[in-house]
């Protein structure tokens, strides 16, 4: 089983690093994103060191959602998709295998450019750090939460759009508390362990279900 | 005498069935709405604390929104019922369902809108209820808009019937989050439910109204479901032999 999700893992990795622009298409995309808020609303540094939470995190949530469409998409494509169904394996292991693939070619860069859009926004050296551990807690959400979505629409026409309707409502909580405690790091005096542990609690509850649910909608999309 | 419920899941069993019931649910809403809304007019006071007689928006506004609500978990069942059983009417159902919440998700909007415009001088206010209805509506949204892309009916039915149930398991994280988007301060939060102080006459014709609301959503539904049989079993013997279709 444990072999069977590490090649999986290897094998995605291996397919990115040959097709290494779709990895920086998702990165650039945050990037340009967090950089032309500042162009639209103001270069002042109040304003800009307000605004600083939610553009990351918003920022953040559409790049993941972009990317989602790409998790099942080329494996479905080649017939990969069918064969894995196949496998004794259990399914909802070879989906998590494909999940976490997932998100170190898009959530994991994410967290390493982070402290670059702190720098934009004059975020203090502690918020910068604050805001890379609740990337590091909150994309893997992000990527299991779209996972069912990505896994729902399949091979539809205009899956990218359809996937962003359905899981941004989804992805509100981790956008709330994310951004909130970069907020509260900001102000200094303020406990940031609440933070921590409900977005840990959510990611426990996403680890337990989603694989699962994916599975699932994966089995119903290519039945 | 056991019923035999399995019986009505046929669509061709359950399409006169709902012919039937459907002008009783009809008249029982609009007896309901009428009364309660006359009683809530008329025969309440036109002052609440400090509100005036707008404050009567109350009486719709209230009981689509808890409408809304009820009709997600409804859904939710149905297209579990489906998941489970493998019955086609189910999914029908759910899909019936879904549209009627979401219109009267939009309908509770809209009305707060008016009644905050009139009581607190703004349409929209990032105000916890407010922002759970929204997205509330957004995920009857989504479940339409899933359903409505797929185009294989099986297809369809299954993978809308399992983003519902994936809504109704975040619902509560996101009323939460939204309601208490500060951790720190959670414990002294505390909303209470003001269903007690409301006066009894407002009340009744408020829950007359929903009561009424109930009605009509059952007539309602119940009709898009004849619609939505007839569209996929329009292949079939049954439909037409159908009087309407000679």
């Amino acid at each position: 089983m444990f072999d069977s999700f590490r090649a999986l893992v290897k094998r995605d990795l291996l397919l990115a690093m040959r097709r290494r622009s779709d990895v920086f298409t998702v990165l650039l995309f945050f990037i340009i994103v967090v950089s032309i808020f500042p162009l639209g609303i103001s270069f002042e540094k109040a304003i800009l060191q307000k605004i600083a939470p939610g553009v990351v995190w918003v920022a953040a949530l559409l790049a993941s959602t972009l990317a989602l469409e790409r998790i099942f998409a080329n494996d479905y494509a080649d017939g990969t998709l069918e064969q894995i169904l196949l496998t004794a394996q259990p399914l909802s292991i070879l989906v998590f295998a494909k999940i976490f693939a997932h998100w170190l070619l898009t959530g994991l860069p994410l967290v390493l450019i982070a402290p670059l859009a702190g720098l934009q926004y004059h975020l203090s050296a502690t918020t910068i750090g604050t805001m890379m551990v609740m990337l590091l807690i909150g994309t893997p959400i992000l990527s299991m939460i779209g996972a069912i979505g990505a896994a729902l629409t399949l091979g539809l026409r205009g899956g990218g759009i359809l996937i962003s309707l359905l899981v941004l409502p989804l992805y509100i909580p981790v956008l709330v508390y994310g951004s909130g405690a970069i907020e509260a790091s900001m102000q200094g005096d303020v406990s940031l362990q609440p933070y921590y542990l409900l977005l840990l609690a959510f990611l426990l509850l996403a680890l337990v279900f989603a694989p699962w649910a994916t599975a699932a909608s994966l089995r119903i999309s290519v039945e | 005498m056991a019923i035999n419920w399995f019986k009505y899941s046929s669509p061709s069993s359950f399409y006169p069935l709902a012919g039937k019931i459907i002008p009783v649910f009809m008249t029982l809403a609009i007896l309901l709405i009428m009364g309660g809304l006359y009683w809530g007019f008329f025969e309440t006071p036109d002052v609440l604390s400090d509100q005036k007689q707008y404050y009567k928006i109350i009486y719709v506004h209230v009981a689509s929104a808890w409408m809304a609500m009820w009709l997600y978990v409804v859904m939710v069942a149905w297209a579990v019922l489906g998941l489970i059983f493998n019955t086609r009417m189910s999914y029908m159902m759910a899909s019936a369902t879904a549209v009627t919440g979401a219109i009267m998700t939009a309908l509770s909007l809209w009305t707060g809108a008016f009644w905050g415009q009139t009581s607190w001088g703004t349409w929209w206010d990032w105000d916890p209820r407010m922002t759970t209805q929204l997205i509330l509506l957004f995920l009857y949204i989504g479940y339409i808009a899933l359903q409505s892309a797929i185009e294989e009916t099986r297809r369809s039915d299954r993978a809308s019937a399992v983003l519902a149930l994936v809504g109704l398991a975040i619902v509560p994280v996101i009323y939460y989050s939204i309601n208490c988007p500060d951790p720190n301060e959670c414990a002294s939060l505390h909303q209470e439910s003001s269903l007690k102080r409301v006066e009894p006459n407002i009340l009744i014709a408020m829950l007359v109204v929903t009561a009424g609301f109930w009605m009509y959503c059952f007539a309602v539904i119940l009709m898009r479901v004849r619609n939505i049989i007839l569209q996929r079993e329009s292949h079939t013997n049954w439909v037409e032999r159908l009087e309407a279709f000679r």
